[in-house]
């Protein structure tokens, strides 16, 4: 064979080879490596001498890697929770043959182009405990009301809630009715010959034949929820104090403002833990149940 | 999903109406009270309704906002973080999509042993949260001399933007028919021949789909941002943060609400221009990733 076909024969690999490269080097070995340094004393500089699990043991003695993951916890369940009942409660609108449909939808999801840096921004003048919503309740004459989330270390997290659930639930809502649009007629025409009410045909039918598009709307929103930072960044700093930090902040100030290299990797290392946590079993059932309908 | 009833005026269908109208209220809320703040004056801010259209319309604000509020120790408004993440974000998101569009092309027709698992392996990519990558990609820049440079985002934009526009390549490339690449390949066509003749001329709409997905999500990143750069390389949602948490005084809302819209105009407009593009470009990420 000439080593003109002996080169074309490896053209793909040739192509993909710096990707894959890449990949082993700036994913994985770096994944090792800051499992690694979380295995070392590392404080101002890294330090490759092994020290166990140490700086586990600091991470989860630490007070504010406690608030941190009920804040994250808080902010999970109430965002996905949230996000999937309004988007899904209006794709289920916005399939009934609206007039105006494609204005609507555009309007629902715009939020997603923008940055949570902005999101934040905006929403932290509109929850101005001052001058913003709760002012104009004043104006309106209902003068006992008062909304001060933000700067009340009980319920700061709850803010990023607010917002983080405005940015995403049009997007769900895209989703959803993606999902809704490839269900086929026939089996709700059947349906509603056998004369079952609408509710009952969404409820009994509709939502379960759904299944895969749920699986990828919580894997994508439980990411987004682990991952969040430029939010509560924007939004609160993960203050009052530290009452709405959240991991990624966590990780943040330790690994890069406060010079705890070891501990920031730790922490990362627990948020990587966590997303393992969610995704593979969330895959593995999602794997299964399309194995089930075949 | 469409069902027979014929729809009239019947309440439901008021009902119905009322509530997608009321939930499009409050997605524009925010932009509207954004827009509106932002040409208020600070004593309209302070003693008007925060909903209510601004009584004079002031602009001096949205200069301030471009070229001379202070954003931490300099008061040069967004302007240099603005070109910052334009010089960013033109190279990352071009290199990414061309490296996405041959390795999708690769891994859905020059499929070799093993190159499934390897594209299994390149998607981990998608999932990781990058915290876990930052402190070694912090010391190899600073290593090569690209900690706090442009080059050094672009670079790292690129890295971990990758597998996205693999993924996304691959998948569309993956129901052009077989048998098309086949034929040529028979015909003595190369890979490279392949490529432009047969799969680039059909390639339009993922191309752009990508490159909207890749502009909105590097254009709106802040991690990298604020963790690589530093001083006069940093990106437009850095600046716009070090903007609103810089008070010299009296807070200037309808400064930092102007710097908020000028920071989210280019993906704004990108998704009024091809918002279709946009949907899909979610949908079709999602769908996989």
């Amino acid at each position: 064979m000439s080593i003109r076909k002996q080169f074309d024969r490896w053209i793909p690999q040739l192509v993909l080879g710096p990707t894959l490269i890449a990949s082993l080097v700036f994913v994985y070995g770096f994944i090792f490596l800051t499992g690694y340094l979380s295995l070392t004393e590392s404080r101002m500089m890294p330090n490759f001498e092994f020290s166990g699990l140490t700086q586990y043991h600091t991470l989860f003695d630490n007070e504010r890697w406690w608030t941190s993951l009920t804040n994250l916890g808080i902010f999970g369940v109430l965002f996905i929770g949230l996000s999937i009942t309004i988007g899904l409660f209006l794709a289920i609108l916005l399939d009934q043959k609206i007039r105006g449909e494609g204005f609507l939808r555009a309007i629902y999801l715009y939020p997603m182009a923008l940055s949570f840096i902005v999101t934040g921004t905006a929403w932290k003048w509109m929850l101005n405990p001052s001058l913003g919503l709760e002012k104009v309740m004043h104006d309106w004459g209902w003068t006992s009301f008062t909304f001060d989330w933000l700067v009340n270390s009980d319920m700061s997290i709850y803010t990023v809630v607010i917002a983080g659930v405005w940015q995403s639930s049009g997007f769900v809502m895209a989703l959803f009715l993606a999902g809704l649009r490839g269900i086929d007629d026939e089996i709700i025409k059947a349906a509603q010959v056998d004369g079952a009410s609408l509710p009952t045909i969404y409820w009994r039918i509709v939502i379960p034949a759904m299944r895969p598009v749920f699986f990828s709307v919580i894997l994508i929103l439980s990411h987004i929820a682990i991952k969040s930072f430029d939010l509560v960044i924007a939004l609160t700093s993960g203050g009052p104090g530290n009452s709405s930090d959240v991991p990624a902040i966590f990780m943040y100030q330790f690994s890069f403002t406060r010079g705890q290299l070891g501990l920031g990797s730790a922490s990362a290392m627990m948020m990587l833990a966590t997303i393992v946590a969610v995704l593979v079993p969330l895959m593995y059932l999602e794997t299964r149940s399309a194995k089930a309908m075949r | 999903m469409t069902h027979t009833r014929k729809h009239q005026f019947t309440l439901g269908r008021v009902v119905l109406y009322l509530l997608l109208i009321l939930f499009a209220l409050y997605y524009i809320i925010p932009l509207y009270v954004t827009l509106s703040t932002s040409f208020k004056s600070l004593d309209e801010i302070r003693s008007g309704n925060l909903l209510a259209l601004p009584q004079v319309w002031q602009f001096e604000s949205w200069g301030k906002a471009w070229s001379s509020a202070c954003t931490g120790v300099t008061c040069n408004g967004l302007q240099p973080f603005f070109w910052n993440s334009l010089e960013m974000v033109v190279p990352a998101v071009l290199i990414s999509t061309f490296i996405g569009a041959f390795n999708g092309y690769v891994f859905a027709h020059w499929r070799f042993r093993g190159s499934e698992m390897l594209f299994a392996a390149l998607l981990v990519g998608c999932f990781i949260p990058f915290q876990v990558v930052l402190l070694p990609m912090a010391r190899l820049l600073g290593e090569f001399g690209l900690a706090n440079t442009t080059t050094g985002l672009v670079f790292v934009h690129v890295v971990y933007g990758t597998a996205f526009t693999t993924l996304f390549f691959r998948n569309y490339y993956t129901s052009v028919p077989e048998e098309l690449i086949k034929a040529a390949r028979i015909d003595g066509a190369g890979f490279f021949l392949i490529f432009r003749k047969i799969v680039l001329p059909i390639s339009g709409p993922i191309f752009v789909v990508c490159i909207i997905w890749q502009f909105t999500q590097i254009w709106n990143d802040f991690l990298f941002g604020i963790v690589f750069a530093s001083g006069d390389s940093q990106p437009i949602t850095v600046g716009l943060n070090n903007l609103v948490n810089t008070s010299t005084g009296v807070k200037e809302y309808n400064v930092n609400m102007a710097a908020a819209v000028i920071a989210a105009l280019p993906t704004l407009l990108v998704y009024l221009v091809a918002g279709r593009y946009f949907v899909r470009g979610l949908t079709a990420g999602a769908v996989k990733g």
